[in-house]
C-alpha cells in the first residue's frame, strides 16, 4: 500500500504490478509510475518528452 | 532463448507483451533505457532485443550498440530510425513507389510559405520527429500559415525549423491502422474522429477494418520499404486510393485486440521467438 504524491488517495497495487509500470490516481487521475513494489511506492510519471509516442 | 526487454516506462502494450513471453516460457531480461550504460566492450548475452522505448533517440541508439554487439533486434535500429523521421520514411516509400500523399520539406519561413502554396490550403504542418497526433498543424489560410512557421521558427527547436508540409486528405472522419509482423498484415482497425486528428491517443474510436488484399498490400510494401519487422501502418482512403500516412516501428496496440479479435501481443511474441526477424 502506499498514497499518491498529488491527491494522497491511498493506492493497493495488483497482484502482477511491476516497477516502471504506469498507473492512474482513481481519485485525481495523475498518471503514476510504480518506482518500487517492495516496499510499495509510486511518484509523478515523467512528463511527454518530444520525440515520444507512436 | 535470451530475450531482451527494451523498454522504458511499462504502459498496457508491455505488460500485454511481458505477460505472453511468460506463457511461452521465453527467458526475458529487462533492459530499461534509463538504467543502460553503453560502451563498446560489454553488452548483455542476449540472442534478440524486443524494442519497446518510448523515447525515440533512445531506441535508436540503444539499438545501433546491441546490433554492435552482434544481437538481432526487432525492430533494427535502420528501421527505427526511419520511421522516427517522417522525411526518411517519405523518401523511402517513395524509393519504392509506395503512395503517399503529396509533401514538401522547405527550411526558412519563405521557402515554407511557398511551398505551401504550391501544395495548396488547407495544408498540414508536422513535425518531422514526434507522435501522437501533437504540434500537427492544420493550415487554412496564408494568414495562418504565416503566423504558424513564425511560431515554429521562434519557439521551437532546431527542428522545428526544418518544415514538413503535407497535402491534406479528407479522410471523411476515419483512418485506418494495418498491423503488420513480417510477412503478414495481422489486422487493421478505423480510426474514427469528428476532429481531422484521428489518433486513439487524442480520443479517436477504434473499430475492427476488414484486412482487403489492397490493405494488406500496401501495408506490406510500405513495411517492407522501411525494412520490414513489427510495424503499424497509417493508411487514408482517398480519391487516389489508399495512401501511406505513416509507418510506427514501437505500435501501440491496446485499442485494437478487442475489436480485431487478434491476439496481436502473441503473435509478436511468436514472431520474437522464430527467430523470423
Amino acid at each position: 500500500m502506499t498514497e499518491c504524491p498529488v491527491c494522497a488517495l491511498e493506492i493497493e497495487f495488483a497482484e502482477d504490478t511491476i516497477e516502471g509500470e504506469l498507473i492512474e490516481c482513481d481519485d485525481c487521475g495523475t498518471e503514476l509510475e510504480v518506482i518500487s513494489v517492495d516496499p510499495d511506492a509510486v511518484e509523478e510519471a515523467p512528463e511527454t518528452d518530444e520525440d515520444w509516442g507512436q | 532463448m535470451k530475450v531482451g526487454f527494451l523498454h522504458s516506462l511499462i504502459r498496457v502494450e508491455e505488460k500485454l507483451l511481458l505477460a505472453e513471453f511468460r506463457r511461452q516460457s521465453a527467458d526475458v531480461q529487462m533492459l530499461d533505457d534509463r538504467n543502460l550504460i553503453f560502451d563498446l566492450e560489454h553488452y548483455p548475452r542476449l540472442d534478440v532485443v524486443l524494442e519497446r522505448c518510448i523515447n525515440h533517440s533512445r531506441a535508436v541508439y540503444s539499438l545501433k550498440f546491441l546490433e554492435d554487439a552482434g544481437i538481432r533486434c526487432i525492430n533494427s535500429s535502420s528501421v527505427a530510425a526511419i520511421c522516427g523521421d517522417k522525411i526518411d520514411t517519405s523518401i523511402a516509400l517513395d524509393r519504392v513507389g509506395v503512395a503517399q500523399p503529396r509533401i514538401c520539406v522547405a527550411y526558412s519561413h519563405e521557402s515554407a510559405l511557398e511551398a505551401i502554396e504550391q501544395i495548396g490550403y488547407p495544408a498540414i504542418l508536422k513535425p518531422i520527429v514526434g507522435s501522437w497526433g501533437r504540434l500537427l498543424s492544420k493550415v487554412n489560410d496564408r494568414e495562418a500559415a504565416e503566423a504558424i512557421l513564425e511560431h515554429k521558427e521562434r519557439l521551437g527547436s532546431y527542428q522545428h525549423s526544418i518544415f514538413y508540409i503535407q497535402e491534406y486528405i479528407d479522410k471523411k472522419g476515419r483512418d485506418i491502422r494495418s498491423f503488420v509482423v513480417g510477412d503478414n498484415c495481422i489486422a487493421a482497425i478505423y480510426r474514427e474522429s469528428a476532429h481531422w486528428i484521428t489518433n486513439t491517443a487524442r480520443g479517436a474510436v477504434a473499430s475492427n477494418c476488414p484486412v482487403t488484399d489492397e490493405i494488406a498490400s500496401i501495408s506490406l510494401a510500405a513495411a517492407r520499404a522501411v525494412g520490414g519487422g513489427i510495424l503499424a501502418v497509417d493508411l487514408f482512403e482517398s480519391d487516389r486510393g489508399l495512401l501511406v500516412n505513416e509507418v510506427n516501428y514501437t505500435m501501440e496496440f491496446r485499442n485494437s485486440i478487442e475489436p480485431t479479435g487478434v491476439n496481436i501481443p502473441e503473435k509478436i511474441v511468436q514472431y520474437v521467438i522464430s527467430g523470423s526477424g
